[in-house]
């Protein structure tokens, strides 16, 4: 093996980090929600969509009323969209998941399809079907190696992956050193018993999705910034797609989710960069569907027991 | 009824307003237009308004009636059964004779969203039998709707075979479909088992889209126009043999084609809605319905659940394989865009507003679905956020569905 080839798999690595960078920081909202309650937030996948809008209206906002300098900007959408994000996943929450509570087992899902087909289609309705772009704001990548040989990465990429470091790291210190944290963690462990020592288990249950949809603002946020093209339709299949992270790491555990993420997000970069990019969506939800029937408790996770 | 606590009232109202508007006002009050921004300060208020409205209404206002009402009532409720049996088939043969007569007295347009109503039926009560009986969430149900048209599709453009031989092949070749997904998923349950069909439909529809060698791709695949068993709908004999209105001497018309393809799709329709509504009271019917409700104590009990859960997933696949067919000879033209998750989730919005596992709900279900759509095309626009809409609201508020399913009790004397 030369030294191009090893650049050109240093360049899908790097890619493929990214991307899985992504995966991992929505799939944390999908981990948590299935840990704390046992239910997939099927409308997950579509809080990252609307944050996307939300970031390039706020940019574009930004534009229009004259310019900020560039890390300003930056952080107003960032902060801005995760602000309208946790208030949709509070809403959702509260709207159409509270209620099912104590409803049959496949009712929290078909009324989060639902939540998921009025997110898309408001959105559509809303601003437009066609597809949206937005304005590079970073312009400038970092280049490791020759003038013929090179593996490169951008700001925007390089951005990415401090957010996922940065709000991972802090996460992790929010669930393992704070009160929030233990009781969030009694709750998964058992949610009556929590009940019964005094944990507010619905404060808590309404936090673990505002915290997911400000996690999956953080990756719409810079995906945004990243691609600069999006539309109504991007949250199915990258909702999936996290889903299948949160999944192959574990799922209900936030280390996996990030494990996870990276993995899908590297696999997928090297099928679409070394075998087939027609098929790279059949590759990842054929993951999706290999360890759901081979491992469902993933790499990281804890098998579940049948109970009578 | 007590008085309306006024404070608390406006308070709720303002509260909704606010939540209402920081969703509503970036989303709605700036619209994107390329790098553009166009500022629209009026159009959140709209729904932001009503919203409010609505809920205040529903939380002082009809909540607290319906209580109400429900208190006064909820002793006394009297069983009528033997007028309701009479009942019900007067409506039977009313709505046999007005589906009957359908394709004679409507135009050739109503005549199209009528085979579509019947198609929905059909995939909707196929789907019922998965969920609804056997409780498996499939979110990848167009599959194999899809794998049915697509084997119309293929037959027909290789091997040159017609609508009346492929329809069996589709049946079979969809319900090979639903076993060699239902085996692997069948140690799964509930959430899981929904994302891991829902992951396979899309596999399924991603193939078609991408074998563009097999399948043209999104160009699609032409379905040849249908015949009388062999013999021919056109105004001009094509490959030479008889005509249909020649043979029968009938005036030409270009409606005849749809009028016989919604007679043998109804004709189904009814053989299907008739084992659907059998099943609740045969053997497999019930250990279906006992799986659903609790799996080890069946298995212990000697139930083969391995069987009886690939019954269900096969001929749920093969009732959508059929209705596959169906739509590639209604559309003569099928792509893989008719196939997507949208039209899944659709299918399971109609079971779910009928009542899972209630056969009647689904089937009103599924007409007042496709046919309403037909009707108030001015909102098509807002079809579905309207399902989407339903599927909350009935959710939270009648998990039965509008017809709730009422299964035969046994007792011991």
């Amino acid at each position: 093996m030369n030294a191009f080839d090893l650049y050109i798999i240093g360049q899908q690595l790097i890619n493929g980090l990214v991307l899985g960078a992504t995966y991992g920081l929505i799939a944390i909202g999908y981990s948590m929600v299935y840990g704390i309650i046992g239910m997939i937030n099927f409308a997950h996948g579509e809080i990252y969509m609307v944050s996307a809008y939300v970031t390039a209206l706020v940019i574009a906002l930004i534009a229009y009323f004259g310019g900020l300098p560039v890390g300003a900007a930056i952080m107003i959408a960032l902060l801005f969209t995760m602000l309208i994000t946790a208030i949709l996943g509070w809403l959702i929450e509260r709207v159409a998941y509270r209620p099912l509570k104590n409803s049959f087992r496949l009712a929290p899902l078909i009324s989060a399809i639902g939540v998921s087909l009025i997110l898309q289609n408001f959105i559509q309705l809303a601003q437009g079907a066609r597809n949206q772009a937005m304005p590079t704001l970073l312009e400038g990548v970092l280049r490791i190696g020759g003038e013929e040989q090179f593996m490169q990465i951008s700001y925007h990429q390089l951005l990415i992956l401090v957010a996922a470091l940065v709000s991972m790291l802090s996460l992790n210190t929010l669930i393992g050193k704070t009160k929030f944290g233990r009781s969030c963690r009694a709750t998964q462990q058992d949610p009556v018993m929590a009940e019964i020592l005094g944990i507010n288990t619905q404060k808590v249950i309404s936090l673990v999705f505002v915290i997911g949809a400000v996690f999956a603002a953080i990756a719409g946020t810079f995906v945004t910034m990243n691609y600069g093209s999006f539309d109504f339709y991007i949250g199915f299949v990258t909702g999936i797609k996290a889903f299948t992270a949160a999944v192959l790491g574990g799922i209900g555990s936030l280390p996996g989710a990030m494990l996870g993420g990276l993995l899908v997000g590297i696999a997928e970069s090297f099928f679409s960069g070394f075998v087939n990019t027609d098929y790279k969506d059949v590759f990842a939800f054929g993951i999706l569907v290999l360890i759901l029937i081979i491992k469902p408790s993933g790499l990281l996770g804890h098998p579940e027991v049948e109970k009578v | 009824m007590s008085h309306i606590p006024f404070k608390k009232c406006v308070k709720d109202f303002l509260a909704t307003f606010l939540l209402a508007c920081a969703i509503f006002y970036p989303l709605m009050g700036f619209v994107l237009n390329g790098f553009e921004l166009e500022i629209k300060p009026y159009r959140p208020l709209v729904p932001a308004l009503s919203m409010a409205v609505i809920r205040t209404f529903f939380l002082y206002g009809l909540q607290p009636f319906l209580q109400n009402q429900w208190q006064k009532s909820g002793a006394q409720r009297v069983e009528k059964k033997e007028k309701t049996a009479l009942l019900a088939i007067v409506i039977l043969i009313a709505t046999i004779c007005f589906t009957l007569m359908v394709p004679f007295l409507f135009s050739n347009y109503w005549l199209n969203v009528g085979i579509l109503c019947l198609i929905y039926i059909l995939l909707a009560l196929g789907l019922n039998i998965v969920v609804g009986y056997a409780g498996l969430l499939d979110l990848g149900f167009v599959g194999f709707y899809a794998v049915g048209a697509y084997t119309f599709g293929i037959l027909s453009s290789y091997t040159g075979l017609g609508f009346w031989s492929v329809l069996p092949l589709a049946a079979l070749v969809a319900a090979g479909f639903g076993i060699l997904l239902g085996f692997p998923v069948l140690r799964m349950h509930g959430d899981y088992l929904a994302i891991v069909t829902l992951g396979f439909g899309e596999i399924i529809r991603l193939i078609l889209n991408n074998w563009t060698e097999l399948t043209g791709g999104p160009n699609g695949m032409r379905i040849p126009p249908l015949t009388f068993f062999g013999i021919e709908f056109t105004r001009r004999s094509k490959y030479g043999g008889p005509l249909f209105h020649e043979l029968f001497s009938l005036e030409y018309s270009s409606a005849t084609r749809f009028q016989l393809l919604y007679l043998v799709i109804l004709a189904f329709t009814c053989l299907v809605a008739y084992i659907s509504w059998r099943l609740p009271k045969i053997a497999i019917g019930r250990s279906l319905l006992a799986l659903r409700e609790d799996e080890i104590a069946c298995r212990s009990l000697g139930i083969n659940h391995v069987g009886t859960k690939l019954m269900a997933f096969a001929s749920g696949a093969s009732i959508a394989g059929v209705a596959g067919v169906f739509f590639g000879a209604q559309q003569r033209f099928i792509n893989p865009t008719s196939f997507t998750f949208f039209e899944s989730a659709l299918i399971l919005a109609i079971v779910v507003l009928g009542g899972l596992g209630s056969t009647v709900g689904v089937i009103i279900a599924a007409v007042v679905m496709t046919a309403l759509p037909e009707l108030l095309r001015d909102f098509s626009e807002y079809r579905v956020l309207l399902f989407g809409l339903l599927m909350v609201i009935m959710m939270i508020a009648k998990p039965q569905g509008l017809v709730r399913q009422k299964y035969s009790q046994y007792t011991f004397e």
